[in-house]
């Protein structure tokens, strides 16, 4: 996993609720069995007007104009943002894989949803809630600015506007230091190989039938 | 000190170690794959050399890509074929408890399978790389998707690193009226609290009407408590539980089965427990239900009509109802019992089971489907469900109301396999999403009950179920 520290990344806005993980990647995407190059196909069917299938050169695909990502203003934009409850619906990653793939490493919102919430920090991938004055204001600032940038930095805990403007934001101590250190869970997790081992037996003796 | 929630039960008795900040590592019982989200978790464990903990804890199938007509002309989409293919080569090199290839006699949509096998059991953590695992909270299991990463990680550790949720409580009393399942009170749930409204929380239903519901209609409220934001919903385990596991392949025999109905009966929320939310419903409220929009809590009534976004003040929410009537091709104030539909999907993990088939076979026995409705695809939720429903004569209901009897799998209700709707046709559907482009780019759908949805299939529009019985 990539680790993430800071950055002063551009701005896009998508300024619509309830963004469900099947709008972030459509189905047929999900056959591939690899976990890279979604980006292209992030959004496919609000940010093209065709059918997007999974290989297809998406280079020469007609473009919806209207469609945020298609703005030339927001090109190469690496912070979201986002309404309430992003990424509701399916469990699938590959949602964090297309966003992240993509160029975005964080995403902005008044609420998520859990699982979503959850696979972004697997993916190098800061999701950051927000209050509803301070995502409502970040929405009119950035409508208002072209080539409007956020500075977000992982170690103090901080969101800051280009007026200077700043506020904190909440993350696990235990997130915070696998993002920072682009670190793997599993690694971590099977320093305690002996306390799961442990667990397990006891779990064993009074519940046997869990282990036909 | 007060007493302790169903869900802090099931949390305290699986908790490996707690970091100071509350972060856990909770043990897993029942890891269910599937597909679609495991190749990539499966490729991890081979690249680091790792091999699973415990794979007699692993149930598999495939489910979403396969077909769910023409068996033996195989999987045609090769894409579809590879990723099915890939399990099947995966499961031969780590190994699996239960493995139900395609088209074993017992393949079928992985939440139907797990309780089905008994490999559902109260009191355990199950957790897959699929949303709809809250499915399994039906049985007072701690059941809860994951995404394709938490999968590697089951698989190498056996665990879980998570937070403990907030507990929320739905309680729903009282005696629902005729033609109002248990799919009317997971919508009219989600209706009341909103997409979001579950969201960071483990819901637990209860209620006289949730105890009096069968433990199909309990897997149905159980699955669609994700709709409603909770990753978990759960419901105490009692004697229809028991009744329901006895003699599956996987349930305890024996001493085991007298020692585990036992420890079952403690799993129940203690009488001075405190939740830190509760809904309450009333059964006699709440009528047959019909989504209208793009997102499950844009619900109403059977007798409602479709909303006027000019009543709407909150400038994003009234954006939201605009939006959802022009993709939905509706008009403002129009009654939804106006809407005409062009297909009709009666399956998924929400409403695929014996009891679902039996109540659409009532409505339909006799009838035919209307001219304006160019399908009916009726999709058991396994081969299990599917013999059992032949065997009691439902496939003949069908086949003669102009139903097609299909091959059991997840079929339309994600649209990954053949079966989709084609840009701007209406479907009503027994499934749990109506998202845009969720049964096929372009395609519209309403959230029903079964019995609704064999209802609209023969008056070509959504009918008042309650009227027919």
């Amino acid at each position: 996993m990539k680790a993430f520290t800071q950055l002063n990344g551009l701005v896009c806005p998508l300024d619509r609720a309830n963004v469900d993980t099947d709008a972030i990647i459509p189905k047929q995407f999900l056959k591939s069995i690899k976990r890279s190059g979604f980006g292209p196909f992030l959004f496919d069917e609000w940010r093209y007007t065709d059918h997007g299938e999974p290989d297809m050169d998406c280079s020469h695909r007609p473009l919806n104009k209207d469609f945020v990502l298609n703005q030339l203003r927001y090109k190469n934009s690496e912070v979201l943002l986002a309404r309430d409850n992003f990424g509701c619906g399916s469990s699938r990653e590959h949602a964090p894989w297309a966003i992240e793939d993509y160029g975005f490493r964080v995403i902005i919102a008044p609420s998520f949803a859990d699982i979503f919430f959850s696979n972004c920090f697997k993916n190098g991938i800061l999701p950051i809630v927000a209050s509803a004055d301070i995502v409502a204001q970040l929405f009119r600032e950035c409508f208002a600015t072209p080539g409007y940038r956020l500075r977000v930095d992982l170690e103090t805990q901080t969101v800051r506007n280009p007026a200077g403007e700043w506020f904190r934001f909440d993350i696990t101590p235990h997130r915070k230091h696998c993002l920072m250190n682009g670190l793997d869970e599993i690694g971590l997790t099977l320093q305690h190989a002996d306390a799961i081992k442990a667990f397990e037996q006891k779990h064993r003796a009074a519940q046997p039938w869990l282990f036909n | 000190m007060a007493g302790k929630t169903l869900y802090d039960k099931l949390w305290e008795s699986h908790v490996v170690r707690e970091e100071s900040d509350g972060t856990c590592l909770l043990y897993i019982d029942r890891h269910l794959l599937h597909e679609v989200t495991s190749p990539q978790a499966f490729e991890g464990m081979r690249l680091s050399g790792r091999k699973p903990w415990r794979n007699t804890s692993m149930v598999a199938v495939p489910d979403h890509n396969t077909p769910t007509n023409d068996w033996d002309k195989g999987i045609q989409d090769p894409v579809s074929r590879l990723q099915v293919e890939t399990l099947d080569a995966n499961i031969k090199e780590f190994g699996a408890l239960v493995y139900f290839p395609f088209k074993h006699a017992n393949q079928g949509i992985i939440h139907v399978i797990g309780p089905e096998n008994g490999t559902t059991l109260p009191g355990m953590t199950v957790v897959c790389g699929d949303s709809h695992t809250s499915t399994h909270g039906a049985f007072g299991a701690l059941a809860h998707g994951i995404g394709t990463s938490e999968v590697e990680h089951v698989l190498a550790t056996q665990t879980l690193i998570a937070k403990k949720s907030r507990r929320m409580l739905v309680r729903i009393d009282g005696q629902v009226g005729k033609g109002v399942t248990a799919k009317d009170l997971a919508l009219a749930v989600i209706g009341k609290i909103g997409t979001a409204g579950g969201t960071g929380c483990a819901i637990e239903f209860s209620g006289s009407a949730i105890s009096a519901l069968s433990m199909e209609g309990r897997m149905t409220v159980c699955n669609m408590a994700i709709e409603a934001g909770a990753r978990a919903g759960l419901i105490a385990p009692d004697e229809k539980t028991a009744a329901y596991l006895k003699g599956r392949t996987y349930a305890p025999k024996g001493a085991d089965w007298d020692k585990a109905v036992a420890y079952w009966n403690t799993l129940k929320t203690d009488a001075d427990a405190v939740f830190d939310s509760v809904v309450e419903l009333k059964a006699d409220e709440i009528f047959p239900q019909v989504t209208w929009g793009t997102s499950p809590e844009q619900v109403l009534a059977i007798s409602d009509r479709v909303p006027n976004p000019a009543k709407e003040a909150d400038p994003v929410k009234r954006a939201g109802i605009e939006r959802a009537l022009t993709y939905m091709g509706l008009t403002a104030d129009m009654p939804i019992e106006s809407i005409r539909i062009d297909k009709v999907f009666i399956g998924s993990c929400t409403n695929s089971r014996i009891e679902d088939l039996r109540a659409a076979a009532k409505i339909a026995q006799g009838k035919k489907k209307a001219a304006n409705v160019n399908q009916v695809l009726i999709v058991p939720g396994s081969g299990v469900v599917k013999r059992q429903a032949e065997a009691e004569g439902l496939d003949k209901i069908f086949i003669a109301a102009g139903f097609e009897w299909r091959e059991p799998g997840c079929s339309m209700c994600l649209a990954m396999n053949a079966d989709r709707l084609p840009a701007g046709e209406r479907c009503a559907s027994t499934s749990n999403r109506n998202f845009e482009g969720r049964q096929g780019p372009g395609g519209r759908t309403h959230l029903v009950s079964p019995e609704m949805a064999a209802a609209a299939a023969i008056a070509g529009h959504f009918v008042d179920v309650r009227t027919l019985l």
